[in-house]
């Protein structure tokens, strides 16, 4: 997440761009924020890459065991390119990375891409359906606990969505799996979709997985939403438009409403971002063949270039949701174009 | 503050979480078997001579959720500790220096905090060697970064007060300025924040232990004890839901009494919700 407080940081730019920037306040202040974005994709690569390289721990050894001969070590080590200097093995796997080549995977020898290009479809085929189903709900719950603040609903949604936070991911999952796929019978436990699936039968599989996801972000949402809207309706204009004897619909149509959607589309793409990743702990629980399960599988045998490649997928995913909540923010609020 | 001003939920929640430290302090004396044990068959229902039924290699379960308590709420508060003191020196240092160490700590956090906590700890703990340390510091250095962001915001609004400046006047160094001036008066907003940041650490730390990746086998703790008893839930045993459940439930009472702390000091604004 970067904060609005960068733009004002930065130096002040020479007179061309200024006209420019003068002319096109708008279109500018997008292109920083995209620029901003790609740097620190760049910089994140980098941080997963060489972050990893630099730390102590060793394919080579870890897959030979401790009695390994040194000998033997080295061979693997030449095996995999791991002998060459750094900095050549990093801008190879980025520039392979850029075209979407993620290398062969240490342990299998499978090419990353491929893998990825399936299971990528199938996390977010799950994740969209959850964001379908979440976002609408969450903003509703939203309005009806500001509707009804402080009183019976409000504090009934306050508490149970304090509860829904606290909940881990895969005790959610199971529990709707004992309920609705053991006791009722009524869904399936395990989720797996195969290619050759109908869309019907594809979507009641994720039933189960999207519930689960739906549950982990709508209360998030909705908390984040109810907080927006509120610092909204609290604002001295609203307070204003009630007393010049505006109806409490019209005001709210035309006073609150426009303000309201920029911090309520900020959280919603927030909370995507959330899910993107929220998707690891899920696939896991329902055995769905998507990335997180890849991921986590990798990490177990310590398969470097299948967890970069999903590390560098997931972060650049949550990256570009947080860019365009920021530029989402930006054209909502004119106010932001111009920081002091 | 005295005793009447602390409304019930929050009470539910205190009473809760010093359940669970009772349980983790006297481990040995209280469980019935020991953690390791294996005491019956395999999957055996709840009641009789075991409360809450044996898991899936016919350890008590009981025992293993109090021994896991101690696992559990050990390695949480260790890593919350730990990812405090280093968010709030770092912070407190970048807020009272300014100028370029604030610019380098903020950018270097900004980065971290751009790769979601969950994958940035599934790529560093798979190239580093599996260990309580490791995963302790991992756990801590990821949550600092949270704590970096809450602790620089309310530092900075501290930092332009007057007894600052007169301190400042006066001669004082930065570390009498962080400790005895900055400190004491955050101090309130940065106890709310360190409850989120343990009820966070215990979810975090349950959640790399059902994925295999966090407390290793055969030691017990709640989220691997869901791991270890998963399979069951095919078959309709319940057992992997009982650690499931009291990781939610403490996670809910630290919860309660954070809200209610919140809501005493509504001075305090942002750095929640973040996880």
């Amino acid at each position: 997440m970067t904060d609005t407080t960068e733009t004002s940081a930065l130096p002040p730019e020479t007179s061309q761009r200024r006209s420019l920037g003068e002319r096109f306040p708008l279109a500018t202040l997008i292109l920083q924020r995209l620029g901003l974005s790609a740097l620190l994709l760049f910089a994140v690569s980098v941080l997963i890459f060489g972050g990893v390289e630099a730390l102590p721990g060793d394919f080579a050894t870890t897959y030979l065991g401790q009695s390994a001969t040194p000998q033997a070590v080295a061979n693997i080590r030449a095996d995999l390119g791991l002998d060459r200097p750094i900095v050549t093995r990093y801008f190879e796997w980025l520039g392979g990375a850029v075209q979407g080549d993620f290398g062969n995977s240490w342990a299998s020898g499978n090419s990353v891409s491929e893998q990825i290009g399936r299971r990528l479809g199938n996390s977010l085929f799950l994740a969209f359906f959850a964001a379908v189903v979440s976002v609408p709900l969450a903003v509703g719950l939203g309005m009806l606990a500001v509707f009804y603040r402080d009183r019976v609903p409000d504090k009934i949604i306050n508490i149970v969505s304090l509860a829904a936070i606290s909940l881990p991911e895969f005790f959610i999952g199971y529990l709707l799996i004992l309920f609705f796929a053991v006791n009722m019978r009524i869904a399936t436990f395990p989720a797996t979709v195969y290619d050759s699936m109908g869309f019907i039968d594809r979507l009641q599989t994720i039933a189960l997985p999207a519930a689960t996801l739906v549950f982990v972000v709508l209360a998030h949402m909705m908390r984040m939403t109810r907080a927006a809207i509120l610092s909204v309706m609290s604002s001295a204009y609203m307070e204003s438009a009630e007393l010049k004897g505006l109806s409490a619909m019209r005001a709210i149509i035309k006073h609150a409403a426009p303000n309201a959607i920029a911090p309520i589309v900020n959280v919603v793409a927030l909370n995507l971002a959330y899910l993107v990743v929220g998707v690891v702990v899920v696939e896991v629980v329902f055995v769905y063949p998507g990335m997180g399960q890849y991921m986590v599988d990798a990490v177990t045998v310590r398969d470097m270039p299948v967890v970069q490649a999903c590390g560098l997928i997931f972060a650049a995913f949550y990256i570009i949701l947080n860019m365009v909540a920021d530029i989402i923010a930006i054209v909502a609020n004119p106010r932001l174009r111009h920081p002091r | 503050m005295r005793l009447r001003d602390v409304s019930i939920t929050a009470w539910i929640g205190i009473l809760g979480i010093l359940l669970a430290f009772f349980c983790a302090i006297f481990a040995p004396w209280i469980a019935p078997f020991g953690e390791r044990e294996i005491v019956g068959g395999v999957w055996e229902p709840m009641g009789g001579a075991y409360l809450l039924g044996t898991d899936n290699l016919g350890r008590d379960i009981l025992s293993r959720m109090i021994f896991g308590a101690r696992t559990t709420l050990s390695v949480a508060m260790a890593a919350t500790i730990i990812s405090f003191s280093l968010g709030i020196i770092l912070s407190f240092t970048a807020a009272v220096s300014r100028g370029w160490i604030d610019q380098i700590f903020s950018r270097f956090n900004d980065l971290m905090m751009s790769i979601p906590t969950l994958i940035f700890a599934l790529v560093v703990l798979a190239a580093l060697p599996q260990s309580l340390i490791v995963l302790i510091l991992v756990m801590a250095v990821l949550d600092s970064t949270r704590v970096y962001r809450l602790g620089r915001a309310v530092a900075l609004d501290v930092a332009v007060m007057e007894f600052v400046e007169a301190a400042k006047l006066r001669g004082e160094g930065r570390i009498w300025i962080i400790f005895r001036e900055i400190l004491p008066n955050t101090l309130t907003p940065l106890l709310a924040e360190f409850g989120l940041r343990f009820a966070f650490s215990i979810l975090f730390l349950s959640t790399l232990s059902f994925l295999g990746l966090g407390i290793q086998p055969p030691a017990a703790d709640w989220g691997g004890m869901v791991k270890d008893n998963k399979d069951g839930i095919i078959f309709g045993i319940s057992a992997a839901l009982v650690p499931g459940g009291a990781i939610a439930a403490l996670a809910i009472c630290v919860n309660l009494v954070v809200d209610w702390l919140l809501k005493r000091t509504s001075s305090l604004k942002g750095g929640r919700g973040d996880a």
